[in-house]
This record gives structure tokens, C-alpha cells and sequence, in this order.
């Protein structure tokens, strides 16, 4: 059977843009996707969610609700409890209680038993998961159904083991537990944020108190009735639902041994100062800019998919993203031109559907932030870009957009923007592009794409970041560390490197 | 006929160590180091806030080249501090007593220096063996982690270990590929210049060790704000002063590493886990395939 490969060249809204690559491929025109949008009969969101104390469903004192909305339709999904100073003070014991009276005591083996049991229920119940992970997130349900939950699950299952092999972990030193871990986490990756915060903890010991972002609550919420179902003491997990108030109640109390905090520099920078003369412990993941570097060498087209993969995931809501973007200048025109006909392709729109590529943004605070950014690069004076895709009419979109003609003072290539925005500026030789990578406060990740295996490892040995993909981007795993330099924060998670934030070496 | 005098002593100028260098301070201010008997035995430069500034930028100048000397390299450096330290132990010792410490003492604090030195020139091509990590990812990647220097370290060295306290915080950040500034101790000033002298003569590249003396009152903001200082590593203090540190430090987010009431001269006080202190783990994947 003989395919007949319709070969149309774009016509796109704008009408600015004409693909001068050959024999292309385009999809607007020629392919209509069908809609494919992911069942939710099987999944049940409450009218009203309380906070997940000492083992029990409680409401908040003062009784005040927050809404949490589904961003690609602005509908309400459901209304959670806004947990007060009180509501945190009440999961501080119920946290201390069981790590005295049960947690701390209890055989490592049997509690690494409790932690398996997570895992195997998040397995069990990973499609709901991802369903309501993306109608609360925006997500789409492709990232939420491969990535995020399996991830999630696969996190408790590493994790798990960890618990009776810490001697294992620390050579020459004994690892003790620090106590009660007070952990605030954002909003891109809701359910896998509290993988990577609980089940370290658990496993070295500790108990713990979680606040999860206030624009995407439900699956921690979730979480909570799998944490009840597995069993786990009352108290070993509390989960208290708000916002900003919230979480420096957790900072702020003086029975927490330890803060863990995912979310931006700024307030990264606030949690160290509140924390200071504390004693508490303390690891932060915070922002950054990462470069991704695309050499002459390099394939490519895999590049391009790269490139795509690395700033368009999730909406760009990753603060991994590469949204710096480094082309060798002898491939810059070929580079840019094949990215300009990917975004081309690429949907954007319902995250319950399987086709779709981006999804929603997350809010619409976060819109307006990433709007602003797309005028004040244009008031920058770089050339925009984005895509003629259409969006639905409701919700919070953003077309996937590039900028070029930047320069490195540019507020939109120095400041996270966290969305679906990529800076690209060109670079001669290997040393021209490092130290322009290099040239950030930030220091989380990088890319470098080439075929040359001694510039992979100058590049990435020069790279000051601590996470690097060559010739891959945004990959993920229980078992390696993940975490930055400089003012990405420090401490790792994942790993055995990620043992070191919750546990005391003793000689 | 001229009658026999003896010799009149060549006293030494104690001045900072910059970039390779043994300036004055820019500032031009000093302060007595005086004995017991409050009689002067040297003019202490008072290091300045300027001082530090040009440390950090000889500090940095210097972390490209010292992070990617090999380990082998470093530990020989290292190695070769000992060496030079152990020649000139008599005047170390001399300095001690000079500053109060009894003979005996003095002389077990300079041989347990010249130790801690050996013990870190052996760790530098270990401490990556034991803490890296090959990391067995799901997807068909290679993906493994190494540490690296967290890059320059600002030391606020103990007030009441004048060489040993100095040296133990010293060599773990440096075998480890950062460069550092450190204020020496306040009271017992005179070994840190000249061990200075010694790590100028045992191929340390310039910037890599910047010394500076003064007053902890002065400085301590300077050494914990600094925005192109990346750890901050205190070793006395109480807790108004440890707050004060880790609050300046937040502004970019540097490590803050307390090293209070460690017992210098205990075997405790030395092992790999002060080397990790300022390092950074990275991890790079790639993927597996044709």
C-alpha cells in the first residue's frame, strides 16, 4: 500500500509566515486531528475538601473555603479549606505526635512497607489521578498520564527502599531523623511535588506537614484518602490547603525541625531570611533560566524537538524550562526556521485531550505575568513569534511564542518567565556560548545538543547548573538528584542525594 | 675598638594576602596586638570592607582555573603546604607562644595543622569516588552525578583556634576546588599571615587563599553579603549574630554552613563531610542508542 503524503505549505492566520522548508509536512490544513478527550465518568471531585490531620478529614477552624478552578474553563471544580495558623499549629502535633510516638520507633523495614503501599495505590488509581490533574492544572492529560503520576508512584516505590538501607547511604556517619518536615510545594506538578517531598521524609524517619499550592490542591487532596487508605498512622502526613499565609505558618512555627520549599527565588529568599537563627533545617528548589545550547554538529531535527520539549512542557510552568536558547550561529537561520514550522504543528487547547500539545496556563495571575513579559519584550525591542494556532475562547492560553533579536540584558532572557516563552540568541565558538549560559543568577539546568562526545563533556562540566541533558532535555527519574546552583537554591532531590535533606549525620 | 653588641632582631610587618600578593590594607588602619602584659607585639592590619571586595574579585578570578586543576594536582598542592609548614614549624610555634599558648600546646597545635593538611591532600582524589553516584534511571539514559565546588567561600574563621581552627576550614574548601577569603582569627592574628606566607610559597595559584585580618564587627556583614560569594561558613557567634548571617546570605541564596563550637583539635573535627559542605551535586543524563 502506497501512502500519498499530502504536502501543503502553511497558510497561517497572521499570514506573516512562510515556511521555506521543502517538502514540509504541514498539519493545519491538510490533517484535522478528531477530538480525543479523556473520559471523566470515573472520577469524583468533592463539592468541598477539609484539611488532612492526625489521620482524619477535619474542617478549618476559622471555616473559610477557597476556590480552585479548572483553568482551561474557569468553571469551579470544587471549594477547599483555607487552613489557618491554628489549622497548621493542630498538623504541627498531630506530626510530632506520631513521629514520638510511633514513627520514630517503628522498624525502618515496616516503615518502608507503608511507603510501597502508596506507591502500589497510586498505581492503582494513576488514571484518575491524571485526570484530575489535568482538569485542576491545566495540564495536558499526555504529560499528567505519562509523566506525572507514574513518576509520582515511581518516586514512593524508590523511596520506599531507601527506608531500612540509610547505614547504606552515609559512609562512616550514622543518619538520624530530624523530626517534623514542614513542606510547601508549587503548583506545575502537584501530585509528583509531593512524591518527592513525603516519600524521602517518611523514609528517613520524619513526619510530615504539606501545604500544596493554592491553584491545584485536589490530587494532594487525593492523596491524602490514599495515605488514609494505606494505613499510615494517624499524623505521619497532614496536608493543610491554602496560600501564602498558610505556608509562612508552616515556616514560621517553632515545632518544625525542617522546611522544604519548591517555588520561586523570591520566596526562597524570604523562607531563608524567616528562618534564620531558627536552627531549622532548611532546602530549597527555586527558579531558573536555563540555557539550551544547540551546536552545528548537533542532529538537527532532534534539536528541534528538543528545543520544543524543553520550553513547551507543560506550558513552560517548569522551572527546569530551557527558556534560553543558544544556537551556533552557522545553523541559527536552519534552527530557527524548522522551530518556527514545529510550533506550527503543535495544539493547544483542551488538556483532556490526548492529542493536545500544550495545555492551559495554570491561572490567571500567571497569564497576566506571562503577558506582561510578551510586551516587555517587545518594548525590549525583540522580534516575537508565536504560533497561529487557535485557542478556545474561555480559559487562560497562551500561544507557544519565541523571541530573537535579544540581547542578554534583556529583562525576558535574565527573569523566569514560567510559561511558553523561549529567548534565542546565537553564539560562534564553545567558549562565547558557555559563558553567555553561564551569565544568569540562576543555576538549576541545561541542555547542550551535539554529536561531538569530548564538547559534551567541556560543556557540561562547564555548565554551572545541577542538572544537565545533553542531546535530551527535561528528563526525569526517582533515582537521579534534581536541584541548583547558585540562586536556584540548594539540596537535592532524588537519588540518594535526596537522603541528605531529611536525615542528622551523627559520627 | 668596638665593643660586642648583640644582634638587634629584624621584627616582621604582618600585612593581609590578596590575589597572591601581601598588600596593606587599602584602608591604612591598623590595631595593637598586644601580650599579656599589654606590651605591642605587632601592628595588626585592619582589614577593611574594600579589602574584602578585591578578595572576592580575586577569588573568583581565580575558581576557573583552581576547579578544573585535577585532583592529583590539588592533593600535591595540598601535600606541598604540609611540607612547607613542617619546615617552618619553629617559627609557628614561636608565634603561638608569643600570642599566650603555652610551648607545649603550641607545639601540638603546629603538628596537628601539618596533619589535617596530609589528611585533606589525601581526600581530593577520593571524596568525588565516595560521594558520586551512578543513577539507574528507568529510560534508556545514562545519567550520573559528580560534585562540584559550590565556587567562592567567604570564612569567618574561629576566634580561638589561630591556626589550627584556620587551617581545618581552609583546606576542605580548597582540596574541594573553591577559593576562599578568610578573616582570620581576631585574637590570635600573627599564624594566619604567616601561614599565608606559607601557602604563597607552595604553588596555591594566586586568589585561590586570600587572608585578610580586622575586626569581626567591621567585616562579618561584608563576608555574609556579598553577592558574588556563593557559601558563608562561620565558626563562632552567637545566635543574634548566626541570624544576622543566614539573613544577609538570602539575598542570593548562599549556602550558610556554622561550623560553632566544633572542637578544633578533636579528631571529629576533620573528615569528608566538611569537604561536601561546599560542594554542589550535578547530574548529567544522556541518552543510550545509535
Amino acid at each position: 500500500m502506497s501512502i500519498n503524503r499530502p504536502i501543503i505549505f502553511p497558510k497561517t492566520n497572521s499570514g506573516n509566515f512562510v515556511s521555506t522548508e521543502p517538502n514540509k509536512l504541514a498539519f493545519n490544513d491538510g490533517w484535522q486531528y478528531a477530538p480525543a478527550p479523556e473520559s471523566t465518568d470515573h472520577v469524583t471531585i468533592d463539592q468541598r475538601y477539609k484539611l488532612f490531620i492526625g489521620g482524619e478529614f477535619v474542617a478549618p477552624e476559622a471555616g473559610r473555603h477557597f476556590e480552585t478552578i479548572n483553568p482551561a474553563t474557569e468553571e469551579q471544580l470544587s471549594s477547599v479549606a483555607l487552613a489557618g495558623e491554628a489549622d497548621v499549629d493542630r498538623a504541627v502535633k498531630a506530626a510530632r505526635k506520631a513521629y514520638n510516638g510511633v514513627w520514630s520507633k517503628m522498624p525502618a523495614s515496616e516503615r518502608s512497607k507503608y511507603i510501597y503501599r502508596i506507591a502500589r495505590i497510586l498505581q492503582e488509581r494513576a488514571r484518575e489521578f491524571a485526570v484530575i490533574e489535568s482538569l485542576d492544572g491545566g495540564k495536558p492529560i499526555r504529560e499528567s498520564r505519562d509523566i506525572d503520576i507514574p513518576l509520582a508512584a515511581a518516586h514512593f516505590f524508590y523511596y520506599a527502599g531507601w527506608a531500612d538501607k540509610l547505614e547504606y547511604a552515609f559512609p562512616g556517619r550514622h543518619a538520624v531523623p530530624l523530626g517534623v518536615a514542614g513542606q510547601i510545594i508549587p503548583w506545575n506538578f502537584p501530585l509528583l511535588m509531593c512524591a518527592w517531598k513525603i516519600a524521602p521524609a517518611l523514609a528517613c524517619g520524619n513526619t510530615v506537614v504539606l501545604k500544596p499550592a493554592e491553584t491545584t490542591p485536589l490530587t494532594a487532596m487525593k492523596l491524602a484518602e490514599v495515605i488514609r487508605d494505606a494505613g499510615l498512622p494517624p499524623g505521619v502526613v497532614n496536608i493543610v490547603t491554602g496560600a501564602g499565609e498558610t505556608g509562612a505558618a508552616i515556616v514560621n512555627h517553632p515545632d518544625i525541625d525542617k522546611i522544604a520549599f519548591t517555588g520561586s527565588t523570591e520566596v526562597g529568599r524570604i523562607i531563608q531570611k524567616a528562618i534564620a537563627g531558627t536552627g531549622k533545617r532548611y532546602t530549597l528548589e527555586l527558579g531558573g533560566k536555563a540555557a539550551n545550547i544547540i551546536f552545528a554538529d548537533a542532529a538537527i531535527d532532534e534539536a528541534v524537538e528538543g528545543i520544543v520539549n524543553g520550553i513547551f512542557f507543560n506550558q513552560g510552568h517548569v522551572c527546569c524550562a530551557g527558556s534560553r536558547l543558544f544556537v551556533q550561529e552557522s545553523v541559527a537561520d536552519e534552527v530557527i526556521r524548522k522551530l518556527r514550522d514545529r510550533m506550527e504543528t503543535l495544539i493547544v487547547g483542551d488538556p483532556l485531550d490526548k492529542n493536545t500539545d500544550i495545555g492551559a496556563i495554570n491561572s490567571a495571575s500567571q497569564l497576566e505575568t506571562i503577558e506582561s513579559y510578551l510586551k516587555l519584550g517587545q518594548e525590549e525591542g525583540a522580534q516575537m513569534y508565536q504560533s497561529s494556532c487557535a485557542v478556545p475562547d474561555r480559559g487562560y492560553w497562551c500561544r507557544p511564542t519565541i523571541f530573537t533579536g535579544v540581547s542578554q540584558s534583556n529583562r525576558i532572557v535574565q527573569e523566569e518567565i514560567f510559561g511558553p516563552v523561549l529567548a534565542i540568541q546565537t553564539f560562534r565558538t564553545l567558549e562565547e556560548g558557555l559563558s553567555k549560559a553561564n551569565n544568569t543568577p540562576y543555576g538549576l539546568s541545561g541542555g547542550i545538543w551535539t554529536d561531538k562526545g569530548a564538547k559534551i563533556f567541556k560543556m557540561t562540566q562547564g555548565i554551572r547548573a545541577g542538572v544537565i541533558w545533553a542531546n535530551t532535555f527535561n528528563k526525569f527519574d526517582p533515582t537521579s538528584p534534581f536541584g541548583g546552583y547558585k540562586e536556584s537554591g540548594f539540596g537535592r532531590e532524588g537519588g540518594l542525594h535526596g537522603l541528605g535533606a531529611y536525615v542528622r549525620l551523627e559520627a | 675598638m668596638v665593643a660586642a653588641t648583640s644582634r638587634v632582631p629584624v621584627a616582621k610587618t604582618y600585612k593581609i594576602y590578596i590575589d597572591g600578593k601581601f598588600p596593606r590594607t587599602e584602608s591604612g588602619r591598623y590595631f595593637p596586638l598586644k601580650d599579656d602584659e599589654g606590651n605591642v607585639i605587632a601592628s595588626i592590619c585592619r582589614g577593611s570592607r574594600k579589602d574584602f571586595r578585591n578578595s572576592v574579585v580575586a577569588a573568583r578570578n581565580a575558581f576557573a582555573a583552581w576547579s578544573a586543576a585535577s585532583a592529583y594536582l590539588r592533593g600535591q598542592i595540598l601535600y606541598r603546604i604540609a611540607e612547607m609548614l613542617e619546615g617552618r614549624a619553629e617559627q609557628f610555634v614561636a608565634e603561638l607562644v608569643l600570642q599566650g599558648v603555652s610551648k607545649r600546646r603550641a607545639r601540638a597545635e603546629v603538628d596537628a595543622t601539618i596533619d589535617r593538611l596530609i589528611y585533606y591532600a589525601g581526600w581530593s582524589d577520593k571524596y568525588q569516588q565516595v560521594f558520586s553516584a551512578v543513577n539507574p534511571v528507568a529510560s534508556s539514559h545514562f545519567n550520573f552525578s559528580v560534585l562540584e565546588p559550590t565556587g567562592v567561600v567567604a570564612v569567618i574563621a574561629p576566634n580561638d583556634s589561630g591556626l589550627l581552627g584556620l587551617v581545618s576550614n581552609i583546606a576542605p574548601a580548597i582540596v574541594g576546588g573553591n577559593t576562599c577569603v578568610v578573616l582570620a582569627s581576631e585574637l590570635l592574628p600573627l599564624c594566619a599571615v604567616s601561614f599565608a606566607e606559607v601557602v604563597h610559597a607552595s604553588d596555591v595559584p594566586a586568589g585561590v587563599v586570600n587572608i585578610l585580618t580586622g575586626f569581626r564587627d567591621e567585616l562579618t556583614e561584608q563576608f555574609a553579603s556579598h553577592m558574588d560569594v556563593n557559601a558563608v561558613i562561620f565558626c563562632d557567634g552567637d545566635t543574634d549574630v548566626s541570624r544576622d548571617i543566614q539573613v544577609l546570605a538570602a539575598d542570593n541564596i548562599k549556602r550558610v554552613i556554622s561550623r560553632v563550637d566544633t572542637k578544633w583539635s578533636e579528631d571529629a573535627a576533620q573528615n569528608p563531610y566538611l569537604i561536601k559542605d561546599t560542594q554542589e551535586t550535578k547530574t548529567t543524563w544522556h541518552p543510550i542508542g545509535s
